[in-house]
C-alpha cells in the first residue's frame, strides 16, 4: 500500500496553517444558514409543551392569518415519511422524522413548523401557534436504583464477564468500591444546527450544517422515498459538531416545508431548541468495584454503567467499555445499562462512553492507588495488560506507558508528594492528578476522486467534512505526498454528497477513513500517468473506494493512548475549582498536521476542565423539562476557565494503515476529567464522584455534609 | 388617552464598514439578523442570539457589542464595523493574521467574534481600563500589563466550544504586540515630523 | 417577539411623554436585558422609546465630595472612570465581574439596576411563575433552586436580583434619581427595590411611566478601601451565586465604621446592617468577621438545596473582610 519516500513526500507531519483559514478569518467562510437563496422562505420550529401526551388540536388559523406566514405543517398535514429502514448509522431516531402521529415522547418534541416571509415573522408565529395537549403523567427520574433498567448492545456488546467477580473481591487485599456520576452534557456547537433545502431541477438540494453528507444525504432519500441520485446535500463549512450533527428534525422539517411550497426554506434551531432536538450526552451512575492483592495487581475489576433512553428510539452511551481495553483482572466484569425515559434521545457526544466511563475508572484507579500506598502511574505500570482484556486480541501498538513517562518527566510528576491536601498558596490548596486515557481507532469505508488537471494541478474531492478539526487541511497533506506534489498544487473539494459516499467526521475515524481513500486513487492515479505524456483537457481521474482494504483488516486491539496530567487549585471556602495546567502526552498514530493536531488534542483536554467542572444540563422533574437551557444556564469553560494547555505526542504509527493515522479527535477528552478530579482530592483530601465539581459541593464536602 | 399608531417598520441607514445601506426594518429586526440577512453581510456569526456567547461581536462606533441584542433600528447613526470590514484589501488586519498563523481556532464559528472582540479589547486595554483580574484597580496603580491573565478574562465574552482558547489567546497577544510596535513606531514618526516642524519653524 | 413601534428620544421631557402615553411602552437602554426577554416572550412592549441618546451619560463629582452617575454611562464607561476607580474601588470591581466586554459597553446605569432576574422559571413562559404572571405559582420552590434566594424570600418568589453593581452602589448608599411628568424624585437603592412579600411583580418603588435619570453616590472616605468578590460557576462571564461588597474603616485595630452588601441572596441587593453594626466598634479580627457574618444570616432561609449559600456567604465575608483589614492596615 504504502511506497517509498521520495523528494516531495514531505507534506505528512509539518505543521501547516488551514486551507480554508484567510476565509475564517476575515467571515468570507460560509455555513449553512449563510449561503443565499432568492425567494427564501424562513421556518421556525414550534416545539411541545408537555413531556408526554397526545396533540389534540393545532390551531392554526390565526397563525396563517399573521403577516407574512406561508403555512404551517403539523402532524395533521404534513406529508408520510419512511421511517422503517436501517440508515448510514442505524435505524433513524423518530425525533427527526417530525410530524408523523399525533403522540408527544418527551417535553420539546417538534409539533409544527412554521414557515413565513421573514425569520421574525415566523418567530413570532411559531409562538403565538396554540397547540392543545392531552397531558399524560410523565417519568423522567434517572437513578442508579431503577428497576426497569436493561442491558443494550451499542456499537459494542452490553456485558461482558469472566471469572468470580464476588470470590476475586473477597480475597482481595484491597478494594474500592464506589459510584460515580456524571450529569446530561451537551454538544453545544458554536452554530446551531441551520438547514436550507430546495428543489431545483428536479433535485433537491440541502445546504446543511453536518457531520457527514453521505449520512444526511441516504437518509434523507430514504425518509422521503426519494432515489438518492436525486437528493444533494452540501456543508462546505461546519461550526461544530461533536457528534451531534446527523439528520435531525430541522433538514426533514425544511425539506417537507420547501417541497409544500415550492421555494427554498431555511430552518434553523435556536440555542434553546437545541438542548431539545440536537441530542446530548445521556447521565450516567457508575458503580465501579475494584479488588487488588497488596502490590496493587488487580484481582478483581467490575464496571456497570447506567444511562437513559427516550422512549422512541434506543441510545446507549457504553461507559463501562474502556475498561475492556484498559485493564485486565482475573475476575473481569462489565455492564452497559440504559432506562428509557420521557426525555430526548441522548446521541453519541465527543468520546461516546470513554467519555464518562474513563471519568469513573480512572477515578477508580486513583482511589486504588491510594488504598496501596502506590503512585497512581506505578499502579497502572503493574497492570499493563499483555493482549485484550476481553477480547484476548493482541495490541497493535500500546504506549500508555511510554505516555505516563513522558508526562511524568514533563510535568514534573517526580516531585509530588502524594499526600493530599498540604499545599496552600494563599487561599489556594494546590494538588495534581493524572489519569490514563485510551480511544479505539477504527477507518470505515469512503470512496474519493482524485483528478490529475491539465494545468498540472490537482482535484480531490471527496465527501469529507471539516467540522473544526482540520481535516481539508490534513487530506491536502496527505493527498500531496500521496502525489509526491507540493500541497500548492492540490485542491480540496469537501463536504458534497454528489463526490461519492464516505465516512462521517465522526468516531476518530473521519481523516483516517478519508485519507485512506485518497492515498489510494492517488497511488492509482501516479501510477497511470505517463511521466512526459500531456493530460487532456478534462484531466484524468481516479476513484477509490476502500471497502475491500478497509474489511480486509486484521482484527486486533487498535487503539490511541494518553496521559493527562493536571494541577488544580481549589478555594474550599467559596469551593471554587481552577485548573491551573494540563499536560496531556499521547500515543494517537501519525500526526499528519502538528498545528491542528495540536489544537484538536487540547480542545478535547479542555472539553475534559469543562466536564469536570462546568457542564451540567438540569431538568425539572416537575415539567420534565430543562431548567435554563441556555448558554447562560448551561455553562461551559469560557477563556477565563482554561489556563496553559499543553499536548504533545510520541512517536506511534498505524503499522495497518496506508499513513499510519490513527484518529485524534476525541482521545483528548477522554481522562480529562479524571485527571482533574484527581487533582482536585490531592489539593482537598476529599473524593468528588459526580461531576460536574460544582462551588457548593466543594463546599458541602468541606463542611462534612452529604453531597447535593 | 390611547396612544397614537405607531409604525412597526423603519426606514434606516446603516454605516457598515464605511458603506451606507438604507433599507427598511422591522423594529425586531436586531443588527445581527440586518446584516447577515439583509446586507448578506454573514461573516457575523449567530451563536445564541441571547448575548451569551459573543460570536455576533461587532464593533460600534468602535467599541465592542453583541449584535444579537443590538435592534438595527436603534443602530442607525452609529459606526459599525464587522469582520468584513478590518482587512484593508488584502492585507489581513494584525489580528486576523495572528489568528490565522497561530491557528487561533478550529470551526471558525466563533473566529469573527473572536477577532473584533479582541481587536476592540486591545484598544480598551491601551486605554487603561482595568479588568475583573486586576489586583488593583485604583487609578494610581496604573495601566495593567497585558498578561495572559488579562487576556483571558477580558476574551471571556467570547465561547469557543472546540477549546481553541489556548492558541487564541497567544494570538491576541500577538496582535496587541504587533499594536504597540505600531503605535510605537507611530509615535516616533510623530515626534520626527514635530521635530522637523519646529525645525522649519 | 410581537411588533413594535421605536422612536428615539433626545430630552428626558420627550422621553416621558411618550411613556406617558402608552402604558405598554418601555424605555430601551443598551437592551442586553430588554432585548433578551422581549425574545423569549417575558416582555412584549407595543413600543420602545430608546433612550440612549439622552444627555444623562456623564459623570460628575457632587460639591459635597460624592459623585453623580448619569443614567445612560455605560458600564465600561462606570467603571473605567478614575474617580469611580479611586473613591468606589469596589463598584468598579462590582461592574468589572458583571456580564462581558461586550456587554458593558451596552447595558446603562439606570437598566442595570431594573435588570430582571435571571431565574430559569421567569425567564421560560411555557412555565408559571408569580413574578412574570402573578398567581401563577413559584415552581422553583419545589423545583430548581440551587442559585436562589436564602435571604427576604416568600413563598411566592425566591428568585434573586442579578446585578453586581446594584450590590456596591448599595454597600455606598447610592441614591437614584428619576424624572416623572409630575417632576423630579429621589430613592435610595435601600428603598428602591421592594420586599417580595406576594407581590412579587413588583420589583421597584418607582412610579409608573418613571425615567431613571441617575445615581448618585454620597461622599464615604471608607469606600477608598473597598472590595467586591463574586463566586460563580465558571471563573468569567457568570452570573453570581455569591458576592460581596464591603469597606472597612480600622484605626488601632478597631473597626470604627464598616459598609456590606451581599449579591446574589435576595431579591434584591441585599444591606448586611446586622452584621455592619456587629462591626463597628469591634476588633479587626476572624472572630469579629464570621459573628458579623452570622449576625446577618441568622435571618437566612435556606432551601432544601441552596444551604451551601449560607456557608458560602459566611466564608466570603470573613475572606473579603479578612483581606480588607489588612490592606487597611498597609
Amino acid at each position: 500500500m504504502t511506497t517509498a519516500p521520495t523528494a516531495h513526500k514531505g507534506s505528512v507531519g509539518v505543521a501547516r496553517t488551514r486551507v480554508e483559514g484567510r476565509d475564517k478569518v476575515t467571515g468570507a467562510a460560509r455555513y449553512a444558514a449563510e449561503v443565499p437563496f432568492a425567494g427564501l422562505a424562513y421556518g421556525w420550529l414550534a416545539l411541545s409543551t408537555v413531556a408526554r401526551g397526545r396533540i389534540r388540536s393545532v390551531e392554526t388559523a390565526g397563525v396563517l392569518a399573521m403577516p407574512g406566514v406561508l403555512t404551517v405543517l403539523h402532524h395533521g398535514n404534513a406529508p408520510r415519511l419512511d421511517t422503517g429502514f436501517v440508515g448510514f448509522l442505524g435505524a433513524p431516531d423518530p425525533t427527526c422524522a417530525v410530524f408523523q402521529h399525533d403522540r408527544v415522547p418527551h417535553r420539546g418534541w417538534p409539533v409544527a413548523l412554521v414557515v413565513a416571509e421573514t425569520s421574525e415573522q415566523a418567530r413570532e408565529a411559531a409562538e403565538a401557534l396554540v397547540v392543545h395537549y392531552e397531558e399524560e403523567p410523565h417519568d423522567i427520574a434517572f437513578d442508579g436504583e431503577r428497576s426497569d433498567a436493561y442491558p443494550v448492545d451499542g456499537h459494542m456488546p452490553a456485558v461482558t464477564a469472566k471469572g468470580d467477580l464476588e470470590a476475586e473481591l473477597a480475597a482481595s487485599a484491597v478494594v474500592v468500591d464506589a459510584e460515580y456520576t456524571t450529569p446530561e452534557e451537551h454538544h453545544n456547537p458554536m452554530e446551531p444546527h441551520a438547514a436550507t433545502a430546495r428543489w431545483d431541477g428536479g433535485r433537491l438540494e440541502v445546504v446543511d450544517s453536518n457531520q457527514g453528507a453521505t449520512w444526511v444525504v441516504s437518509d434523507l432519500a430514504q425518509l422521503f422515498s426519494l432515489d438518492p441520485a436525486s437528493v444533494r446535500v452540501r456543508s462546505e463549512h461546519v461550526g461544530g459538531g461533536f457528534g451531534s450533527k446527523g439528520v435531525r428534525a430541522h433538514q426533514v422539517a425544511a425539506v417537507m416545508a420547501a417541497t409544500a411550497l415550492r421555494r427554498p426554506v431555511r430552518v434553523v434551531m435556536t440555542r434553546r431548541q437545541m438542548f431539545s432536538l440536537a441530542g446530548y450526552r445521556s447521565p450516567t451512575v457508575q458503580r465501579l468495584r475494584l479488588g487488588a492483592d497488596a502490590g496493587g495487581r488487580l484481582r478483581a475489576l467490575e464496571h456497570r454503567a447506567l444511562s437513559l433512553t427516550s422512549t422512541v428510539h434506543e441510545f446507549i452511551e457504553p461507559s463501562a467499555g474502556a475498561a475492556r481495553v484498559m485493564y485486565d483482572a482475573d475476575a473481569h466484569h462489565t455492564a452497559n445499562r440504559v432506562v428509557r425515559l420521557d426525555v430526548p434521545t441522548p446521541t453519541w457526544m465527543r468520546a461516546p462512553g470513554e467519555a464518562p466511563g474513563s471519568f469513573a475508572l480512572e477515578s477508580a484507579l486513583d482511589e486504588l492507588a491510594e488504598k496501596c500506598g502506590l503512585d497512581p502511574i506505578e499502579l497502572r505500570a503493574r497492570n499493563e495488560p499483555e493482549r485484550g482484556p476481553v477480547s484476548g486480541l493482541p495490541f497493535s501498538g500500546r504506549n500508555l506507558i511510554a505516555c505516563f513517562r513522558e508526562g511524568a518527566r514533563r510535568f514534573g510528576w517526580a516531585d509530588r508528594d502524594p499526600r493530599p491536601g498540604l499545599r496552600r498558596e494563599g487561599r489556594w490548596l494546590l494538588g495534581t492528578g493524572t489519569a490514563a486515557a485510551s480511544f479505539p481507532a477504527r477507518a470505515r469505508p469512503s470512496t474519493a476522486t482524485v483528478t490529475a488537471e491539465a494545468d498540472g494541478t490537482f482535484t480531490v474531492r471527496i465527501s469529507a467534512a471539516d467540522i473544526g478539526t482540520g481535516a481539508r487541511t490534513a487530506l491536502t497533506q496527505v493527498a500531496a505526498d500521496a502525489l509526491e506534489v507540493g500541497p500548492e498544487r492540490v485542491r480540496m473539494r469537501i463536504g458534497d454528497s454528489d463526490f461519492g459516499p464516505a465516512m462521517i467526521a465522526g468516531g476518530s475515524m473521519g481523516t483516517r477513513s478519508w485519507a485512506w481513500a485518497i492515498t489510494a486513487a492517488a497511488d492509482e492515479l501516479r501510477e497511470r500517468l505517463i511521466p512526459g505524456a500531456g493530460i487532456p483537457p478534462e484531466g484524468v481521474t481516479v476513484r477509490s473506494d476502500t471497502t475491500a482494504a478497509v474489511a480486509a483488516l486484521t482484527e486486533t486491539e487498535r487503539h490511541s493512548f494518553g496521559a493527562q496530567f493536571a494541577e488544580v487549585a481549589v478555594d474550599v471556602a467559596t469551593g471554587e475549582v481552577r485548573v491551573r495546567r494540563m499536560l496531556g502526552i499521547f500515543a494517537a498514530g501519525r500526526i499528519v498536521n502538528p498545528l491542528t493536531a495540536r489544537n484538536q488534542f487540547v480542545g478535547g483536554m479542555i472539553w475534559g476542565i469543562s466536564m469536570a467542572l462546568h457542564e451540567e444540563a438540569v431538568r425539572d422533574r416537575a415539567s420534565g423539562g430543562h431548567y435554563a437551557a441556555d448558554l447562560a444556564g448551561y455553562h461551559v469553560s469560557a477563556h477565563a476557565d482554561v489556563p496553559h494547555v499543553e499536548a504533545d505526542w510520541i512517536d506511534d504509527p498505524d503499522p495497518d494503515d496506508p499513513v499510519g493515522i490513527k484518529g485524534i479527535g476525541e482521545i483528548g477528552i477522554v481522562g480529562a476529567a479524571a485527571a482533574v478530579a484527581n487533582a482536585v482530592w490531592h489539593a482537598t483530601g476529599v473524593r468528588h464522584r459526580s461531576l460536574p465539581i460544582r462551588p457548593d459541593r466543594v463546599i458541602l464536602a468541606g463542611t462534612g455534609e452529604p453531597h447535593a | 388617552m390611547a396612544p397614537a399608531p405607531t409604525s412597526t417598520y423603519s426606514s434606516i441607514t446603516l454605516s457598515v464598514n464605511g458603506d451606507k445601506h438604507t433599507l427598511t426594518v422591522d423594529h425586531r429586526t436586531t443588527l445581527l439578523d440586518a446584516l447577515r440577512e439583509r446586507l448578506d453581510l454573514t461573516g457575523t456569526k449567530k451563536g445564541c442570539d441571547q448575548g451569551q456567547c459573543g460570536a455576533c461581536t461587532v464593533l460600534l462606533d468602535g467599541r465592542r457589542t453583541v449584535a444579537c441584542l443590538q435592534l438595527a433600528v436603534a443602530a442607525e447613526g452609529r459606526a459599525i464595523t464587522t469582520i468584513e470590514g478590518l482587512a484593508e484589501g488584502e492585507q489581513l488586519h494584525p489580528a486576523q493574521q495572528a489568528f490565522l498563523d497561530l491557528d487561533g481556532y478550529q470551526c471558525g464559528y466563533c473566529t469573527p467574534g473572536q477577532i473584533c472582540s479582541a481587536v476592540a479589547m486591545i484598544e480598551e486595554h491601551a486605554a487603561g481600563w482595568p479588568s475583573a483580574v486586576t489586583d488593583d484597580v485604583r487609578p494610581e496603580a496604573g495601566p495593567p500589563p497585558l498578561t495572559a491573565d488579562e487576556i483571558r478574562e477580558r476574551m471571556s465574552g467570547n465561547l469557543c466550544r472546540c477549546g481553541a482558547y489556548v492558541s487564541i489567546v497567544q494570538a491576541v497577544a500577538r496582535a496587541a504586540a504587533v499594536r504597540a510596535e505600531t503605535t510605537a513606531t507611530a509615535h516616533t514618526t510623530h515626534t520626527t515630523m514635530t521635530t522637523q516642524t519646529q525645525g522649519a519653524a | 417577539m410581537k411588533e413594535f413601534g421605536y422612536q428615539r428620544v433626545f430630552d428626558v421631557s420627550g422621553a416621558l411623554a411618550l411613556l406617558d402615553a402608552d402604558p405598554d411602552a418601555r424605555f430601551l437602554g443598551g437592551g442586553t436585558n430588554l432585548v433578551d426577554l422581549m425574545k423569549a416572550g417575558v416582555e412584549r412592549p407595543a413600543r420602545l422609546v430608546d433612550v440612549r441618546e439622552l444627555p444623562l451619560d456623564r459623570i460628575e463629582p457632587t460639591a459635597d465630595g460624592g459623585l453623580r452617575i448619569g443614567a445612560t454611562v455605560t458600564n465600561s464607561d462606570l467603571a473605567a472612570h478614575p474617580e469611580v476607580r479611586r473613591r468606589y474601588p469596589a463598584l468598579a470591581q462590582a461592574v468589572l465581574a458583571g456580564a462581558s466586554g461586550q456587554l458593558r459597553n451596552m447595558a446603562t446605569v439606570g437598566g442595570n439596576l431594573l435588570q430582571r432576574t435571571r431565574c430559569g422559571y421567569f425567564t421560560d413562559v411555557t412555565r408559571p411563575c408569580n413574578k412574570r404572571t402573578p398567581g401563577s405559582g413559584c415552581p422553583a420552590v419545589e423545583g430548581e433552586h440551587r442559585n436562589h434566594a436564602i435571604l427576604g424570600a416568600s413563598g411566592h418568589c425566591v428568585a434573586v436580583h442579578p446585578s453586581d453593581m446594584a450590590v456596591a452602589l448599595t454597600a455606598f448608599d447610592a441614591v437614584v434619581s428619576y424624572e416623572t411628568t409630575d417632576g423630579p424624585g429621589a430613592l435610595p437603592l435601600s428603598e428602591f427595590y421592594l420586599p417580595v412579600g406576594g407581590t412579587p411583580h413588583l420589583e421597584t418603588a418607582l412610579p409608573q411611566g418613571a425615567l431613571i435619570t441617575g445615581v448618585t453616590l454620597p461622599p464615604a472616605p471608607i469606600a477608598a478601601v473597598s472590595r467586591y468578590r463574586k463566586v460563580r460557576e465558571r471563573a468569567s462571564y457568570a452570573f453570581a451565586i455569591g458576592s460581596v461588597a464591603a469597606a472597612l474603616d480600622v484605626r488601632d485595630g478597631v473597626i470604627q465604621d464598616a459598609r456590606l452588601a451581599f449579591g446574589a441572596v435576595a431579591s434584591r441587593p441585599w444591606r448586611a446592617r446586622s452584621a455592619e453594626r456587629t462591626l463597628t466598634g469591634a476588633r479587626a479580627d476572624g472572630e469579629t468577621f464570621a459573628a458579623a457574618a452570622d449576625a446577618e444570616l441568622a435571618a437566612a432561609k435556606p432551601l432544601p438545596h441552596n444551604g451551601y449559600k449560607v456557608t458560602l456567604m459566611r466564608n466570603l465575608v470573613v475572606a473579603v473582610l479578612t483581606e480588607l483589614s489588612e490592606e487597611a492596615a498597609r
